[in-house]
């Protein structure tokens, strides 16, 4: 189970919403991943097109915890009043502190990240904030309070994968509350070793949004979150330089 | 009267007097919508008593698709 303050999940990956080829993939791509958070984005709505279509409309969200971002936030301040408007909704009360520090690599900036977890945090906000793999960083934020750390594989989008799994592993170790890797993994062996590291989950978006077929993405995502997670659990062997017979020496066929 | 809503100049008819109101003019009141009136953001449970006035500064937010 993984436990992010009052709220517990049996799925340990949370599903980004964006850039989706169409609804109808987006939603059975949601099913397919079994994923019980869904990050959504805070945006002006075009007021004079009431009828557009909007996914969140489609969903049962009795089935679904929204974890909505403040991606779009340069400053704390931003951060800040775009997870106010969030949760004036009514309908969520956890929020991903996102706030980008440069546009090529939207990498976070650490120093308003920390500033906007504060704050929210005072305000009484379940904070989950992304952040780089800065292992002090994330040791930092968690004396502050905040509900889980994000720590990013490698750029949003980029899908590279695990590029420290050294830094990953050094946050996992010292943390206390879960670790969810956030951005940057590809494909379903980067999730599956992400929770073989130790992570508590897995959020991902454009690896399965822009993959060739969205929906089997979705599931081998799903498969792959859990195979890493007992993998984990289980305890795998240590490595060693050379072979270790699996099959008995004693009774040998005589020659 | 004339408002700004969403960074545009929008003219909208004079005897909208409440949020819930503008909201209606809109046909968004069944909507996912958060209303932020002067930079103050409003509950839904306030939009029924918040006044409009002419030349206020309203964004109309929702949720979309993100990671």
């Amino acid at each position: 189970m993984l436990k992010i303050g009052p709220y517990t999940f049996k799925s340990r990956l949370l599903l980004g919403t964006g850039k989706y080829p169409n609804l109808e993939i987006q939603e059975k791509a949601v099913y397919a991943s079994g994923a019980e958070i869904l990050t959504f984005a805070v945006r002006r709505m075009n007021i004079f097109d009431p009828d557009q279509p909007n996914f969140l409309e489609r969903l049962d969200l009795k089935k679904f915890t929204l974890l909505p971002n403040t991606a779009g936030a340069k400053t704390a301040e931003e951060a800040v009043r775009t997870a106010r408007l969030a949760r004036a909704s009514g309908l969520c009360d956890m929020i991903k502190v996102e706030v980008i520090g440069d546009d090529k690599t939207l990498l976070p900036d650490p120093i308003e990240t920390l500033k906007a977890s504060e704050q929210l945090l005072e305000e009484g906000f379940i904070v989950l904030p992304y952040i780089s793999d800065d292992v002090v960083l994330a040791r930092r934020l968690e004396e502050l309070g905040v509900h889980a750390v994000m720590p990013g594989a490698s750029p949003i989008g980029s899908g590279q994968g695990i590029i420290n799994p050294l830094n990953l592993r050094f946050i996992i170790e010292q943390a206390n509350v879960p670790v969810i890797v956030d951005a940057g993994i590809g494909s379903p062996s980067d999730a599956a070793l992400a929770m073989e590291l130790g992570a508590d989950g897995v959020l991902l978006n454009t690896a399965v949004s822009g993959a060739d077929d969205p929906v089997k993405m979705a599931e081998a995502m799903k498969l792959a979150v859990e195979a890493g997670r007992l993998g984990y659990e289980a305890g795998r062997i240590p490595k060693k330089p050379y072979a270790t017979a699996s099959s008995p020496e004693e009774g040998l066929i005589g020659s | 009267m004339k408002l700004s809503i969403n960074g545009n100049t929008v003219e909208v008819p004079d005897n909208i007097r409440t949020v819930s109101e503008l909201l209606q003019h809109f046909k968004l009141e069944q909507k996912v919508a958060v209303v932020e009136r002067n930079r103050e953001i409003l509950e839904k449970k306030d939009h029924p008593t918040t006044e409009v006035r002419d030349g206020d500064v309203f964004e109309i937010v929702h949720f979309v698709g993100g990671g």
